[in-house]
Protein backbone atom coordinates (compact mmCIF):
# COMPACT_ATOMS: atom_id res chain seq x y z
CA UNK A 1 0.00 0.00 0.00
CA UNK A 2 2.93 2.06 0.90
CA UNK A 3 4.72 1.29 -1.85
CA UNK A 4 1.96 1.89 -4.40
CA UNK A 5 1.33 5.30 -2.57
CA UNK A 6 5.03 6.62 -3.15
CA UNK A 7 5.33 4.88 -6.91
CA UNK A 8 1.95 7.45 -7.78
CA UNK A 9 3.06 10.57 -5.66
CA UNK A 10 3.41 13.24 -8.08
CA UNK A 11 2.34 11.26 -11.46
CA UNK A 12 -1.20 12.30 -10.81
CA UNK A 13 -2.51 10.45 -14.05
CA UNK A 14 -5.42 8.26 -13.57
CA UNK A 15 -3.74 6.05 -11.53
CA UNK A 16 -4.40 2.91 -12.77
CA UNK A 17 -2.68 -1.03 -11.56
CA UNK A 18 -3.77 -4.26 -13.60
CA UNK A 19 -5.67 -6.96 -11.85
CA UNK A 20 -7.01 -9.61 -14.11
CA UNK A 21 -7.25 -8.84 -17.56
CA UNK A 22 -8.35 -4.98 -17.43
CA UNK A 23 -7.07 -2.21 -14.98
CA UNK A 24 -8.71 -0.80 -12.14
CA UNK A 25 -8.20 2.69 -10.49
CA UNK A 26 -6.57 4.02 -7.62
CA UNK A 27 -6.79 7.31 -5.87
CA UNK A 28 -4.13 10.04 -7.05
CA UNK A 29 -1.84 12.02 -4.49
CA UNK A 30 -2.92 15.47 -4.81
CA UNK A 31 -0.27 17.53 -5.77
CA UNK A 32 -0.26 20.21 -2.35
CA UNK A 33 -1.24 19.62 1.14
CA UNK A 34 -4.87 20.09 2.14
CA UNK A 35 -4.57 23.04 3.81
CA UNK A 36 -2.10 24.63 0.98
CA UNK A 37 -5.31 26.26 -0.45
CA UNK A 38 -6.69 28.41 2.34
CA UNK A 39 -8.36 30.51 2.60
CA UNK A 40 -9.85 29.87 -0.69
CA UNK A 41 -11.12 26.41 0.00
CA UNK A 42 -10.76 24.53 3.37
CA UNK A 43 -8.42 22.12 4.28
CA UNK A 44 -11.48 20.14 5.52
CA UNK A 45 -13.56 20.53 2.09
CA UNK A 46 -9.97 19.27 0.40
CA UNK A 47 -9.35 16.52 2.68
CA UNK A 48 -13.22 15.49 2.22
CA UNK A 49 -13.66 15.96 -1.02
CA UNK A 50 -10.42 13.92 -1.62
CA UNK A 51 -10.38 10.62 0.12
CA UNK A 52 -14.11 10.24 0.88
CA UNK A 53 -16.16 11.62 -2.27
CA UNK A 54 -13.37 10.37 -5.06
CA UNK A 55 -12.18 7.51 -3.49
CA UNK A 56 -15.97 6.27 -3.58
CA UNK A 57 -16.17 7.35 -6.92
CA UNK A 58 -12.97 5.43 -7.72
CA UNK A 59 -14.30 2.22 -5.37
CA UNK A 60 -17.60 2.06 -7.46
CA UNK A 61 -16.18 2.15 -10.88
CA UNK A 62 -13.41 -0.67 -10.11
CA UNK A 63 -16.89 -2.18 -8.38
CA UNK A 64 -18.69 -1.63 -11.73
CA UNK A 65 -15.47 -2.52 -14.03
CA UNK A 66 -15.71 -5.87 -12.55
CA UNK A 67 -19.07 -6.79 -12.91
CA UNK A 68 -18.93 -5.69 -16.21
CA UNK A 69 -16.21 -7.81 -16.86
CA UNK A 70 -17.88 -10.70 -15.56
CA UNK A 71 -20.97 -9.86 -18.16
CA UNK A 72 -18.77 -9.55 -20.65
CA UNK A 73 -17.23 -12.93 -20.06
CA UNK A 74 -19.98 -14.23 -19.95
CA UNK A 75 -22.03 -12.74 -23.06
CA UNK A 76 -24.72 -11.19 -20.64
CA UNK A 77 -26.04 -8.22 -23.02
CA UNK A 78 -28.69 -6.56 -20.30
CA UNK A 79 -26.22 -6.23 -17.75
CA UNK A 80 -23.17 -4.22 -20.02
CA UNK A 81 -25.51 -2.52 -20.49
CA UNK A 82 -27.09 -1.79 -16.97
CA UNK A 83 -23.86 -0.99 -15.97
CA UNK A 84 -23.55 1.70 -17.88
CA UNK A 85 -24.97 4.53 -15.34
CA UNK A 86 -22.74 3.37 -13.15
CA UNK A 87 -19.82 3.44 -15.44
CA UNK A 88 -20.81 6.97 -16.41
CA UNK A 89 -21.36 8.21 -13.12
CA UNK A 90 -18.30 6.75 -10.90
CA UNK A 91 -15.94 6.79 -14.19
CA UNK A 92 -16.94 10.36 -14.56
CA UNK A 93 -16.06 11.34 -11.19
CA UNK A 94 -12.92 10.14 -11.28
CA UNK A 95 -11.84 11.93 -14.41
CA UNK A 96 -13.32 15.05 -13.22
CA UNK A 97 -11.90 15.04 -10.07
CA UNK A 98 -8.48 14.23 -11.22
CA UNK A 99 -8.52 17.28 -13.53
CA UNK A 100 -9.96 19.07 -10.79
CA UNK A 101 -7.44 18.73 -8.34
CA UNK A 102 -4.32 19.77 -11.00
CA UNK A 103 -6.92 22.54 -12.15
CA UNK A 104 -6.01 24.20 -8.37
CA UNK A 105 -2.74 25.42 -6.99
CA UNK A 106 -1.42 27.10 -4.21
CA UNK A 107 -1.26 31.12 -4.41
CA UNK A 108 2.88 30.34 -3.36
CA UNK A 109 3.11 27.89 -6.06
CA UNK A 110 1.41 30.59 -8.85
CA UNK A 111 -2.35 29.76 -8.04
CA UNK A 112 -4.49 32.82 -9.08
CA UNK A 113 -1.71 33.94 -11.65
CA UNK A 114 -3.30 34.83 -15.24
CA UNK A 115 -2.42 32.47 -18.22
CA UNK A 116 0.37 34.23 -20.22
CA UNK A 117 1.20 33.12 -23.72
CA UNK A 118 -1.15 31.69 -26.44
CA UNK A 119 -4.12 30.56 -24.07
CA UNK A 120 -3.97 34.32 -22.45
CA UNK A 121 -3.99 35.35 -26.13
CA UNK A 122 -6.85 33.21 -27.00
CA UNK A 123 -8.63 33.84 -24.52
CA UNK A 124 -8.96 37.90 -25.28
CA UNK A 125 -10.01 37.05 -28.52
CA UNK A 126 -12.50 34.70 -27.71
CA UNK A 127 -14.63 36.20 -24.28
CA UNK A 128 -13.08 40.08 -24.98
CA UNK A 129 -11.30 39.24 -21.42
CA UNK A 130 -9.79 37.25 -18.99
CA UNK A 131 -12.35 38.87 -16.47
CA UNK A 132 -15.23 38.30 -18.95
CA UNK A 133 -14.20 34.75 -18.87
CA UNK A 134 -14.26 34.37 -14.91
CA UNK A 135 -17.76 36.39 -15.46
CA UNK A 136 -19.58 33.99 -17.86
CA UNK A 137 -18.05 30.60 -16.60
CA UNK A 138 -19.17 32.09 -12.68
CA UNK A 139 -22.55 33.04 -13.95
CA UNK A 140 -23.08 29.46 -16.01
CA UNK A 141 -21.38 27.49 -12.88
CA UNK A 142 -23.85 29.61 -10.44
CA UNK A 143 -26.79 28.23 -12.80
CA UNK A 144 -25.92 24.87 -12.59
CA UNK A 145 -29.30 23.20 -11.43
CA UNK A 146 -28.30 20.42 -8.83
CA UNK A 147 -25.35 18.90 -9.01
CA UNK A 148 -22.27 19.41 -11.81
CA UNK A 149 -19.26 21.05 -13.56
CA UNK A 150 -18.83 23.97 -15.76
CA UNK A 151 -15.70 23.86 -17.96
CA UNK A 152 -13.54 25.64 -20.32
CA UNK A 153 -12.55 23.27 -23.22
CA UNK A 154 -11.02 24.07 -26.57
CA UNK A 155 -12.56 22.47 -29.34
CA UNK A 156 -10.39 20.21 -31.21
CA UNK A 157 -11.69 20.32 -34.54
CA UNK A 158 -12.79 24.23 -34.12
CA UNK A 159 -9.72 25.63 -32.33
CA UNK A 160 -11.78 27.22 -30.35
CA UNK A 161 -12.16 27.78 -26.74
CA UNK A 162 -16.03 27.16 -25.35
CA UNK A 163 -17.26 27.11 -21.62
CA UNK A 164 -19.74 23.95 -20.85
CA UNK A 165 -21.46 23.12 -18.49
CA UNK A 166 -22.16 19.30 -17.31
CA UNK A 167 -24.97 17.40 -14.77
CA UNK A 168 -23.77 15.06 -11.77
CA UNK A 169 -20.10 13.58 -12.93
CA UNK A 170 -20.77 13.56 -16.84
CA UNK A 171 -17.13 14.43 -17.97
CA UNK A 172 -16.83 16.78 -20.90
CA UNK A 173 -16.16 14.37 -23.55
CA UNK A 174 -19.80 13.46 -22.95
CA UNK A 175 -20.31 17.15 -24.92
CA UNK A 176 -18.34 15.97 -28.05
CA UNK A 177 -14.66 16.43 -28.94
CA UNK A 178 -13.71 18.68 -27.00
CA UNK A 179 -10.49 18.87 -24.13
CA UNK A 180 -10.98 20.22 -20.57
CA UNK A 181 -8.50 22.87 -20.18
CA UNK A 182 -10.28 23.93 -16.22
CA UNK A 183 -13.12 22.16 -14.66
CA UNK A 184 -15.41 23.48 -11.53
CA UNK A 185 -16.78 21.47 -9.21
CA UNK A 186 -20.25 23.01 -8.11
CA UNK A 187 -21.27 19.91 -6.80
CA UNK A 188 -22.49 21.48 -3.22
CA UNK A 189 -19.95 19.00 -1.32
CA UNK A 190 -17.41 20.95 -2.87
CA UNK A 191 -17.97 24.36 -1.22
CA UNK A 192 -20.74 23.77 1.64
CA UNK A 193 -18.72 23.45 4.74
CA UNK A 194 -17.15 26.81 4.22
CA UNK A 195 -19.66 28.38 1.70
CA UNK A 196 -23.06 26.98 2.73
CA UNK A 197 -25.52 28.01 0.47
CA UNK A 198 -23.51 30.57 -1.16
CA UNK A 199 -22.32 28.80 -4.38
CA UNK A 200 -21.26 32.57 -6.12
CA UNK A 201 -18.95 33.14 -3.53
CA UNK A 202 -17.17 29.95 -3.88
CA UNK A 203 -16.84 30.56 -7.71
CA UNK A 204 -15.55 34.33 -6.83
CA UNK A 205 -12.77 32.47 -4.34
CA UNK A 206 -12.17 29.35 -6.37
CA UNK A 207 -9.97 31.53 -9.19
CA UNK A 208 -7.60 32.87 -6.76
CA UNK A 209 -6.46 29.46 -6.25
CA UNK A 210 -6.53 28.66 -10.17
CA UNK A 211 -3.70 26.72 -11.94
CA UNK A 212 -3.69 28.47 -15.39
CA UNK A 213 -0.09 26.99 -15.89
CA UNK A 214 -1.85 24.15 -16.14
CA UNK A 215 -4.45 24.87 -18.46
CA UNK A 216 -1.85 26.20 -21.00
CA UNK A 217 0.30 23.42 -20.59
CA UNK A 218 -3.12 21.41 -22.28
CA UNK A 219 -4.12 24.26 -24.30
CA UNK A 220 -0.71 24.65 -25.89
CA UNK A 221 -0.08 20.48 -26.21
CA UNK A 222 -3.78 20.37 -28.20
CA UNK A 223 -3.62 23.75 -30.29
CA UNK A 224 0.53 24.27 -30.96
CA UNK B 1 -59.51 41.58 5.25
CA UNK B 2 -58.55 40.50 1.62
CA UNK B 3 -58.33 44.30 0.74
CA UNK B 4 -56.07 45.25 3.20
CA UNK B 5 -54.14 42.14 2.49
CA UNK B 6 -53.86 43.29 -0.70
CA UNK B 7 -52.78 46.56 0.19
CA UNK B 8 -49.71 45.27 2.02
CA UNK B 9 -48.94 43.04 -0.60
CA UNK B 10 -48.55 45.84 -2.98
CA UNK B 11 -46.76 47.98 -0.56
CA UNK B 12 -44.57 45.21 0.78
CA UNK B 13 -43.48 43.16 -1.71
CA UNK B 14 -42.17 40.44 0.40
CA UNK B 15 -44.41 40.56 3.62
CA UNK B 16 -46.53 37.81 5.24
CA UNK B 17 -49.86 38.02 3.75
CA UNK B 18 -52.45 36.37 5.91
CA UNK B 19 -54.85 34.38 4.35
CA UNK B 20 -58.69 35.01 5.06
CA UNK B 21 -59.55 32.74 8.10
CA UNK B 22 -55.81 31.98 8.15
CA UNK B 23 -56.28 28.29 8.97
CA UNK B 24 -53.81 25.86 7.99
CA UNK B 25 -53.58 24.93 4.67
CA UNK B 26 -53.74 21.42 3.64
CA UNK B 27 -51.07 19.56 1.33
CA UNK B 28 -51.12 18.70 -1.97
CA UNK B 29 -53.40 21.07 -2.79
CA UNK B 30 -54.38 24.81 -1.55
CA UNK B 31 -56.23 26.63 -4.23
CA UNK B 32 -58.56 28.44 -1.77
CA UNK B 33 -55.74 30.16 -0.41
CA UNK B 34 -54.36 32.07 -3.48
CA UNK B 35 -58.04 32.62 -4.97
CA UNK B 36 -58.91 34.60 -2.18
CA UNK B 37 -56.20 37.55 -2.84
CA UNK B 38 -57.24 37.44 -6.30
CA UNK B 39 -61.05 38.98 -4.94
CA UNK B 40 -59.01 41.85 -3.62
CA UNK B 41 -59.59 44.59 -5.86
CA UNK B 42 -59.57 45.95 -9.44
CA UNK B 43 -55.59 46.71 -9.82
CA UNK B 44 -52.82 43.71 -10.05
CA UNK B 45 -52.82 41.84 -7.28
CA UNK B 46 -49.74 40.02 -6.40
CA UNK B 47 -50.52 36.64 -5.09
CA UNK B 48 -47.40 35.49 -2.93
CA UNK B 49 -46.31 32.05 -1.92
CA UNK B 50 -45.46 32.20 1.57
CA UNK B 51 -42.47 29.94 3.40
CA UNK B 52 -43.72 27.85 5.46
CA UNK B 53 -42.17 27.19 9.08
CA UNK B 54 -41.68 23.13 9.67
CA UNK B 55 -44.36 22.17 11.83
CA UNK B 56 -41.81 21.85 14.92
CA UNK B 57 -38.84 24.05 16.46
CA UNK B 58 -35.71 23.95 14.25
CA UNK B 59 -33.79 22.46 16.71
CA UNK B 60 -36.49 20.33 17.72
CA UNK B 61 -35.07 17.23 15.42
CA UNK B 62 -31.41 17.30 17.29
CA UNK B 63 -29.17 15.27 17.51
CA UNK B 64 -30.16 13.69 14.43
CA UNK B 65 -31.14 16.58 12.50
CA UNK B 66 -29.06 19.84 13.63
CA UNK B 67 -30.35 23.56 14.12
CA UNK B 68 -27.70 24.54 11.89
CA UNK B 69 -28.74 22.34 8.92
CA UNK B 70 -32.75 23.34 9.95
CA UNK B 71 -31.21 26.97 9.50
CA UNK B 72 -29.26 26.94 6.10
CA UNK B 73 -31.96 24.33 4.82
CA UNK B 74 -34.96 26.22 5.58
CA UNK B 75 -33.73 29.83 6.38
CA UNK B 76 -31.63 29.56 3.63
CA UNK B 77 -32.37 27.47 1.10
CA UNK B 78 -36.05 26.82 0.88
CA UNK B 79 -36.37 30.78 1.69
CA UNK B 80 -34.53 31.27 -2.08
CA UNK B 81 -36.51 28.82 -3.75
CA UNK B 82 -40.21 30.36 -2.86
CA UNK B 83 -38.43 34.29 -3.23
CA UNK B 84 -37.17 33.55 -6.25
CA UNK B 85 -40.49 31.67 -7.49
CA UNK B 86 -42.33 34.91 -6.56
CA UNK B 87 -39.93 37.21 -8.29
CA UNK B 88 -40.14 34.97 -11.11
CA UNK B 89 -44.14 34.39 -11.92
CA UNK B 90 -45.07 38.33 -11.18
CA UNK B 91 -46.73 39.69 -13.89
CA UNK B 92 -46.80 36.01 -15.69
CA UNK B 93 -49.62 33.48 -16.59
CA UNK B 94 -48.27 31.64 -13.41
CA UNK B 95 -49.13 33.87 -11.61
CA UNK B 96 -52.62 33.12 -9.38
CA UNK B 97 -52.49 29.47 -9.75
CA UNK B 98 -51.92 26.88 -7.34
CA UNK B 99 -48.36 25.47 -6.55
CA UNK B 100 -49.25 22.20 -7.80
CA UNK B 101 -50.46 23.45 -11.15
CA UNK B 102 -47.22 25.78 -11.56
CA UNK B 103 -45.19 22.99 -11.02
CA UNK B 104 -47.41 20.43 -13.74
CA UNK B 105 -47.64 23.52 -16.10
CA UNK B 106 -43.79 24.33 -15.85
CA UNK B 107 -42.52 20.71 -15.74
CA UNK B 108 -43.83 20.63 -19.81
CA UNK B 109 -43.75 17.21 -20.19
CA UNK B 110 -39.76 17.48 -19.44
CA UNK B 111 -38.63 20.01 -21.32
CA UNK B 112 -38.78 22.36 -18.05
CA UNK B 113 -39.63 26.17 -18.18
CA UNK B 114 -37.80 28.64 -15.92
CA UNK B 115 -39.99 28.65 -13.34
CA UNK B 116 -39.86 24.93 -12.21
CA UNK B 117 -37.28 24.23 -10.40
CA UNK B 118 -37.82 27.31 -8.08
CA UNK B 119 -42.06 25.79 -7.69
CA UNK B 120 -41.13 22.12 -7.11
CA UNK B 121 -38.22 22.84 -4.59
CA UNK B 122 -40.17 25.32 -2.99
CA UNK B 123 -43.14 22.45 -3.15
CA UNK B 124 -40.96 19.62 -2.32
CA UNK B 125 -38.95 21.27 0.91
CA UNK B 126 -42.29 22.18 2.63
CA UNK B 127 -43.42 18.48 2.09
CA UNK B 128 -40.23 16.59 3.27
CA UNK B 129 -40.25 19.42 6.52
CA UNK B 130 -44.01 17.49 6.88
CA UNK B 131 -42.34 14.25 6.47
CA UNK B 132 -40.75 14.20 9.54
CA UNK B 133 -40.92 14.81 13.59
CA UNK B 134 -39.52 14.97 16.52
CA UNK B 135 -39.30 11.39 18.05
CA UNK B 136 -40.59 9.97 14.52
CA UNK B 137 -39.50 6.52 12.86
CA UNK B 138 -40.28 3.31 14.06
CA UNK B 139 -43.21 1.46 11.71
CA UNK B 140 -46.62 2.81 10.37
CA UNK B 141 -49.64 1.31 11.27
CA UNK B 142 -53.42 0.41 9.47
CA UNK B 143 -54.03 0.23 5.88
CA UNK B 144 -50.95 2.28 5.25
CA UNK B 145 -48.86 -0.60 6.82
CA UNK B 146 -51.56 -3.09 4.89
CA UNK B 147 -50.66 -1.41 1.48
CA UNK B 148 -47.08 -1.53 2.30
CA UNK B 149 -46.75 -5.18 2.94
CA UNK B 150 -49.16 -5.85 -0.21
CA UNK B 151 -46.68 -3.87 -2.56
CA UNK B 152 -43.58 -4.77 -1.21
CA UNK B 153 -43.85 -7.66 0.62
CA UNK B 154 -42.94 -6.99 4.01
CA UNK B 155 -42.35 -3.23 5.75
CA UNK B 156 -38.65 -4.30 5.92
CA UNK B 157 -38.88 -5.08 2.86
CA UNK B 158 -40.26 -1.72 0.94
CA UNK B 159 -37.69 0.04 3.85
CA UNK B 160 -34.74 -1.59 1.37
CA UNK B 161 -36.24 -0.41 -1.65
CA UNK B 162 -36.61 3.00 -0.39
CA UNK B 163 -33.22 3.53 1.19
CA UNK B 164 -31.73 1.83 -2.35
CA UNK B 165 -33.72 4.86 -4.43
CA UNK B 166 -32.52 7.07 -2.28
CA UNK B 167 -28.75 6.12 -2.04
CA UNK B 168 -29.15 5.77 -5.45
CA UNK B 169 -30.15 8.81 -6.92
CA UNK B 170 -27.01 10.25 -8.51
CA UNK B 171 -26.25 13.43 -8.13
CA UNK B 172 -28.98 16.03 -6.45
CA UNK B 173 -32.37 14.88 -6.21
CA UNK B 174 -35.20 13.01 -3.79
CA UNK B 175 -36.94 9.66 -3.19
CA UNK B 176 -40.31 8.94 -2.46
CA UNK B 177 -43.16 6.58 -1.14
CA UNK B 178 -46.37 7.85 -3.47
CA UNK B 179 -49.70 6.45 -4.51
CA UNK B 180 -50.59 5.44 -8.30
CA UNK B 181 -53.42 5.70 -8.78
CA UNK B 182 -55.31 4.36 -12.45
CA UNK B 183 -54.81 6.47 -14.63
CA UNK B 184 -53.47 6.09 -18.14
CA UNK B 185 -52.75 9.92 -18.42
CA UNK B 186 -52.27 9.97 -22.37
CA UNK B 187 -55.10 11.56 -24.01
CA UNK B 188 -57.97 9.94 -24.80
CA UNK B 189 -56.62 6.59 -23.58
CA UNK B 190 -58.58 4.52 -21.12
CA UNK B 191 -57.22 1.71 -18.91
CA UNK B 192 -59.06 -1.81 -21.31
CA UNK B 193 -59.04 -3.54 -18.00
CA UNK B 194 -58.53 -1.39 -14.20
CA UNK B 195 -59.06 -3.29 -10.94
CA UNK B 196 -57.78 -2.00 -7.32
CA UNK B 197 -54.49 -3.98 -7.62
CA UNK B 198 -53.80 -1.26 -10.48
CA UNK B 199 -53.62 1.42 -7.59
CA UNK B 200 -50.45 0.67 -5.71
CA UNK B 201 -47.87 2.17 -3.58
CA UNK B 202 -44.43 2.94 -5.92
CA UNK B 203 -41.32 3.91 -4.74
CA UNK B 204 -39.54 6.49 -6.91
CA UNK B 205 -36.55 8.96 -7.08
CA UNK B 206 -36.08 12.17 -8.81
CA UNK B 207 -33.30 14.21 -9.47
CA UNK B 208 -32.86 17.91 -9.02
CA UNK B 209 -36.59 19.49 -8.43
CA UNK B 210 -38.65 16.85 -10.09
CA UNK B 211 -41.59 15.50 -8.22
CA UNK B 212 -44.19 12.64 -8.74
CA UNK B 213 -46.73 14.90 -8.52
CA UNK B 214 -45.58 15.58 -12.85
CA UNK B 215 -46.27 11.76 -13.53
CA UNK B 216 -49.40 12.34 -12.01
CA UNK B 217 -49.02 9.96 -8.91
CA UNK B 218 -49.60 11.44 -5.02
CA UNK B 219 -46.41 11.71 -2.99
CA UNK B 220 -47.06 10.33 0.44
CA UNK B 221 -43.23 10.44 1.98
CA UNK B 222 -39.88 12.33 0.93
CA UNK B 223 -36.40 12.25 1.49
CA UNK B 224 -34.11 15.14 0.42
CA UNK B 225 -30.58 13.78 -0.95
CA UNK B 226 -29.37 17.26 -2.08
CA UNK B 227 -26.05 17.25 -0.67
CA UNK B 228 -27.14 20.49 1.18
CA UNK B 229 -29.61 18.14 2.71
CA UNK B 230 -27.12 16.06 5.31
CA UNK B 231 -23.61 17.69 4.74
CA UNK B 232 -23.46 20.11 7.59
CA UNK B 233 -24.23 16.50 9.60
CA UNK B 234 -23.08 13.76 7.73
CA UNK B 235 -20.51 15.25 5.26
CA UNK B 236 -20.44 12.27 2.59
CA UNK B 237 -21.90 9.85 4.55
CA UNK B 238 -25.47 9.67 2.60
CA UNK B 239 -26.07 6.01 3.74
CA UNK B 240 -26.16 7.29 7.46
CA UNK B 241 -28.38 9.99 6.97
CA UNK B 242 -30.98 8.19 4.72
CA UNK B 243 -30.92 5.41 8.03
CA UNK B 244 -31.28 7.74 10.65
CA UNK B 245 -33.90 9.64 8.65
CA UNK B 246 -36.46 6.53 8.23
CA UNK B 247 -35.40 5.00 11.08
CA UNK B 248 -35.65 7.86 13.61
CA UNK B 249 -37.33 10.94 12.04
CA UNK B 250 -40.20 9.53 9.05
CA UNK B 251 -43.78 10.55 10.38
CA UNK B 252 -45.57 7.49 9.53
CA UNK B 253 -48.59 9.92 10.86
CA UNK B 254 -48.15 12.28 8.24
CA UNK B 255 -47.71 9.78 5.44
CA UNK B 256 -51.03 8.08 6.57
CA UNK B 257 -52.68 11.07 6.45
CA UNK B 258 -51.33 11.79 3.02
CA UNK B 259 -52.52 8.07 1.71
CA UNK B 260 -56.01 9.04 2.86
CA UNK B 261 -56.00 12.04 0.69
CA UNK B 262 -54.36 10.99 -2.04
CA UNK B 263 -56.78 7.84 -2.26
CA UNK B 264 -60.28 10.30 -1.80
CA UNK B 265 -58.40 12.37 -4.46
CA UNK B 266 -58.87 9.23 -6.67
CA UNK B 267 -62.16 8.11 -6.05
CA UNK B 268 -63.15 11.78 -6.93
CA UNK B 269 -61.27 11.57 -10.24
CA UNK B 270 -62.56 8.24 -11.08
CA UNK B 271 -66.20 9.80 -10.04
CA UNK B 272 -65.36 12.89 -12.40
CA UNK B 273 -64.90 10.91 -15.09
CA UNK B 274 -67.61 8.32 -14.97
CA UNK B 275 -69.66 11.84 -15.10
CA UNK B 276 -67.36 13.07 -18.21
CA UNK B 277 -68.24 10.25 -19.97
CA UNK B 278 -71.86 9.82 -19.06
CA UNK B 279 -72.38 13.65 -20.54
CA UNK B 280 -69.91 12.70 -23.56
CA UNK B 281 -72.48 9.43 -23.83
CA UNK B 282 -75.28 11.81 -23.82
CA UNK B 283 -73.73 14.30 -26.03
CA UNK B 284 -72.97 11.55 -28.47
CA UNK B 285 -76.80 10.51 -29.02
CA UNK B 286 -78.21 13.94 -29.09
CA UNK B 287 -75.41 14.34 -32.46
CA UNK B 288 -76.66 11.06 -33.62
CA UNK B 289 -80.71 12.31 -33.15
CA UNK B 290 -79.78 16.06 -35.12
CA UNK B 291 -77.60 14.13 -37.80
CA UNK B 292 -80.67 11.78 -38.41
CA UNK B 293 -83.11 15.03 -38.14
CA UNK B 294 -80.97 16.47 -40.96
CA UNK B 295 -80.51 13.50 -43.24
CA UNK B 296 -84.60 13.48 -43.03
CA UNK B 297 -84.67 16.81 -43.76
CA UNK B 298 -82.29 16.63 -46.59
CA UNK B 299 -84.00 12.95 -48.13
CA UNK B 300 -87.38 15.92 -48.10
CA UNK B 301 -86.06 18.37 -49.96
CA UNK B 302 -84.67 16.05 -52.97
CA UNK B 303 -88.25 14.53 -52.86
CA UNK B 304 -89.78 17.95 -53.87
Amino acid sequence: MALRTLATRRRLGLGFQSIRGFQTFSLPDLPYDYGALEPAISGEIMQLHHQKHHQTYITNYNKALEQLDAAMAKGDAPTVVKLQSAIKFNGGGHVNHSIFWKNLAPVHEGGGEPPKGSLGSTIDTNFGSLEALIQKMNAEGAAVQGSGWVWLGVDKELKKLVIETTANQDPLVTKGSLVPLLGIDVWEHAYYLQYKNVRPDYLKNIWKVMNWKYASEVYEKECP
Amino acid sequence: MAAAAATTAISLTRAFIPCQGGSTRSLPFRKKERQCMRKAGPCMITAKFELKPPPYPLNALEPLMSRDTLEYHWGKHHRTYVENLNKQIVGTELDGMALEDIIVSTYNKGDLLPAFNNAAQAWNHEFFWESMKPGGGGEPSGELLELIIRDFGSFEGFIKEFKAAAATQFGSGWAWLAYKANRLDVGNAVNPLPSEEDKKLVVVKSPNAVNPLVWDYSPLLTIDVWEHAYYLDFQNRRPDYISTFMEKLVSWEAVSLRLEKAKARATEREKEEERRREQEEVKMADDETTETHLESDADDSEAK
